[in-house]
């Protein structure tokens, strides 16, 4: 067990100590102190409040890390998440207001149109898909260009708020019974306080039974199997009788409908927001897919490598004052993606290659135990 | 054994009859295209349509898309998927900003090209050397150059007279333009020669205003990033199909098991086309620089992405790539002209028209899903556009990509990207 975790952990802290050094070179050659820097980053997490902010930040950015998570197991690339979310946020976030509904009916509500907005918009990259053959990267990527258009353009012409229009661009407020309480109560019971303003999302519960239901539905069922099989190996996948358009239907939309539900945690949970409107922060598709990749599509990966996101730029927040550039955070967050993805391939080159050479090592010997070679026998010859 | 440095032309199942693979079909498209746009002139009576303003606007336009569209061919034919050219471009802009307020507007241009080449390198590392999947260290690639350039951008910009983290202080002079002599009026020593295609375009004439309004304004005051940008086109294609280092490359794409049978690198090869490709994105960074005359933050706007779309629209051939870059180009251009409500509603009829000629040709051919996808495209298009209470920017900023989607979802089957791009390739593999 702790050697397993070594062994997932090992890249990533490769990948954090190249992170680290790689901007600490950024922060000495534009003639900054890396270890003043660092030291004032630590203290700026080091509270409740930063650890309660922490989490309410990572918690969009997990869900949008485990939304491309279910098309990267299959290896099929949905680089359009980003455009399933704003398009399911504006759209959820506009029905949320129009309607009045007992509080849990309501939450229920606005749930289905985000996962069904969401999940729509990324079938049409199915569709085109499984009939005309089209890359689902290219058509997720053209979508998403398509869907910022079709944002403004609904935002514009039929969803904005008549009594903020000319303002701002964003549809009403959403009624009291669409939101979901904040969990501040929990923090109390563990024997921290809050500070005023500060409050823990209710949505934080909803993201753990999301990281629950991927993984079940991944490692535990049927479906989950098949569409395992079908990113590593497709035609071991189609001798199993799996239907890979189907697959790619089915996967797709839940990856859309997951990537609908980014924009939740603003909408049912955050008082400044409870609404879309232009400053929505419209581009953590995008980011979900460097957690995806971060986090080996594992949902307790993606979740600390959202923790760590978040963190990053939680901590970099106060470095302005003291005259470091806080863009120091970009540096590292980027460093790290890259080192990370390169280690966790050359670890897999080497296990692959590990493993390929026991099995052969153990193929071999099985061969010379039930035959033994005799004169002019080719069993020493390669394949 | 040896390999054709022709272009590989796909071989259809079914006889098809012969003025489909014409070599003239482009330039009767081409044609036909233009024809469109004069009826549509003058039923409309918007002579901004095609006159040499806007076809000024579209090519500065069309540039830095085109040069995207360029940077990911030859990345793709080189076998490398580089999703992260847009990352690139963005490089390509803060390095651009950067020396272009240094050294001026010629050194905007190299540092675009440096940036971009060292995105192009880096990613190549990452997939050629390490064997990452190429959409993981694209994706990897477009979230990092942004934090790269905004950490430059701050260093190097905030607290000097006229920059800040979003924008750099502007170039130090302008590049210049070009003006055909003779056909535009051009100076030629001192001299300033008749503007002959200026006094065709303004009498109006069916077709041949329109035409000589679509040459003058590719000829008339174009910036030489421009001029420089067309070129590349020419000499890209040269170097891919018509010299041994280009047959090369492109084995590393189509086959790279074979040219490596032959004592060619791959991965020196992969290398070579990422920094290529690199350094073409970078550019396309560097012109969009020029044309604001500064750095500025999300400059590129997701152009290196529209420039993977013209690629694709393009078939990987750069003549196709041209082709998509002048389309998209125009679709942004005309939003920079004095009255684009007008020039919106006139591309419209001409879009109804072409669109139509479309589909009795596809329901001839009796193409019926191809022809069904086409349809709830267009008419989801049209209905956007007929709803809006004016004509709206952001539907004519989707336009290309409608268009990409309708091009791939119609002729996916006839797309030929490289046979082995985007396969990670190591010594001894099949």
């Amino acid at each position: 067990m702790i050697e397993r975790i070594w062994r997932a952990s090992l890249a990533p802290i490769a990948a954090a100590v190249a992170a680290i050094a790689i901007s600490s070179i950024a922060l000495l050659i534009s003639g900054n102190n890396p270890i003043d820097a660092f030291r004032e980053m630590w203290q700026t997490i080091d509270s409740t409040e930063s650890v309660v902010l922490i989490i309410n930040r990572a918690v969009p950015y997990y869900i949008a890390g485990v939304a491309v998570a279910v098309g990267f197991k299959m290896n099929l690339f949905n680089i359009g998440s980003n455009g399933q979310f704003i398009l399911a946020a504006l759209v959820a976030g506009w029905a949320g207001a129009q309607v009045s509904l007992p509080p849990p009916i309501h939450v229920t509500f606005v749930f289905l149109v985000a996962i069904l907005v969401g999940g729509g918009w990324a079938l049409i990259a199915a569709i085109l898909n499984v009939t005309r053959n089209v890359n689902v990267v290219i058509s997720t990527i053209m979508l998403n260009y398509i869907a910022i258009g079709l944002v403004a353009f609904l935002l514009s012409e039929f969803m904005s708020d008549p009594d903020s229009a000319g303002l701002v661009a964003q549809t009403e407020e959403m009624p009291r019974s669409a939101q979901i309480p904040p969990l501040d109560d929990l923090i109390e019971l563990t024997g921290f306080h809050l500070p005023p303003g500060i409050d823990l999302y209710g949505f934080v519960i909803f993201a753990i039974l999301l990281g629950v239901g991927y993984h079940v539905l991944l490692n535990r069922s049927r479906f989950g199997y098949d569409l395992r099989l079908s990113g590593e190996n497709p035609d071991a996948a189609r001798s199993a009788g799996v239907n890979p358009k189907r697959m790619v239907l089915i996967t797709l939309f839940m990856s859309g409908a997951i990537a609908g539900m980014i924009g939740l945690p603003f909408l049912l949970a955050d008082p400044n927001f409870h609404k879309y409107g232009d400053a929505f922060p419209a581009t953590i598709g995008f980011t979900g897919l460097g957690l995806a990749l971060l986090g080996r599509n594992s949902p307790i990966g993606i979740a600390a490598a959202a923790l760590v996101w978040a963190m990053i730029e939680r901590a970099t927040q106060r470095l302005a004052p003291i005259g470091i550039p806080a863009e120091i955070g970009k540096i590292l967050q980027g460093s790290f993606l890259l080192v990370a993805v390169i280690a966790y391939e050359v670890i897999r080159r080497r296990n692959d290659a590990a493993a390929t050479a026991a099995a052969a090592e153990a193929t071999a010997r099985q061969r010379l135990e039930a035959q033994p070679p005799g004169p002019g026998s080719t069993a020493g010859a390669p394949a | 054994m040896s390999i054709t440095a022709e272009p590989v032309t796909q071989e259809s199942p079914a006889a098809r009859p012969g003025w489909r693979r014409s070599r003239w079909l482009p330039y009767l498209i081409a044609l036909a295209a233009l024809a469109i746009m004069s009826i549509t002139r003058i039923l409309s009576d918007t002579d901004d349509l095609t006159s040499s303003g806007t076809f000024g606007v579209a090519l500065r336009t069309a540039a830095p898309i085109g040069l995207a569209g360029l940077s990911g061919l030859v990345a793709e034919r080189s076998g490398t998927i580089n999703i992260g050219l847009d990352g690139m471009m963005v490089m390509g802009t803060i390095f651009a900003g950067w020396w272009g307020w240094e050294y001026g507007p010629w050194m905007a241009l190299l540092g675009g090209i440096v940036g971009g080449t060292i995105g192009g390198l880096v990613m190549s590392v990452a997939t050629t050397t390490f064997g990452v999947n190429h959409i993981v260290a694209g994706v990897a690639i477009n979230l990092i150059a942004p934090g790269v350039s905004r950490f430059m951008a701050g260093e190097l910009f905030v607290g000097v007279q006229g920059g800040a983290i979003t924008t750099s202080p502007g170039n130090k002079g302008a590049i210049g333009a070009f003006t055909m002599p003779f056909l535009s009026g051009g100076d030629l020593f001192g001299w300033t020669t008749p503007d002959i295609l200026g006094w065709i375009e303004d009498h109006g004439w069916f077709l041949l205003a329109d035409a000589a309004g679509l040459a003058r304004g590719l000829t008339t005051a174009v910036s030489w990033d421009v001029v420089l940008t067309i070129a590349l086109f020419f000499g890209i294609a040269y170097l891919l199909w018509h010299t041994p280092f280009g047959l090369r490359l492109r084995a590393a794409g189509e086959r790279p098991s074979a040219a490596d049978s032959l004592g060619v690198s791959v991965h020196r090869m992969r290398y070579y086309g990422m920094a290529l490709s690199g350094a073409l994105a970078g550019m396309g960074g560097a012109v969009l620089v020029l044309f604001a005359n500064r750095y500025q933050e999300n400059q590129v706007a997701g152009r290196g992405f529209l420039g993977l779309a013209t690629m694709i629209f393009g078939n990987w051939m750069p003549a196709g790539t041209a082709a998509g870059a002048g389309l998209f180009g125009y679709a942004q251009g005309i939003t920079l002209r004095t009255d684009p409500g007008s020039l919106v509603r006139a591309l419209i009829l001409a879009a109804a028209i072409s669109l139509t000629a479309m589909a009795v040709w596809m329901a001839v051919g009796r193409r019926w899903q191809a022809l069904g996808f086409m349809s709830v495209f267009t008419a989801v298009t049209f209905w956007a556009f007929f709803v809006a209470s004016e004509p709206n920017n952001q539907l004519v900023f989707v336009t290309p990509y409608v268009v990409t989607l309708i091009a791939v979802s119609v002729g996916a089957q006839r797309l030929r990207p490289p046979a082995e791009e985007g396969i990670p390739w190591f010594k001894g593999m099949q």
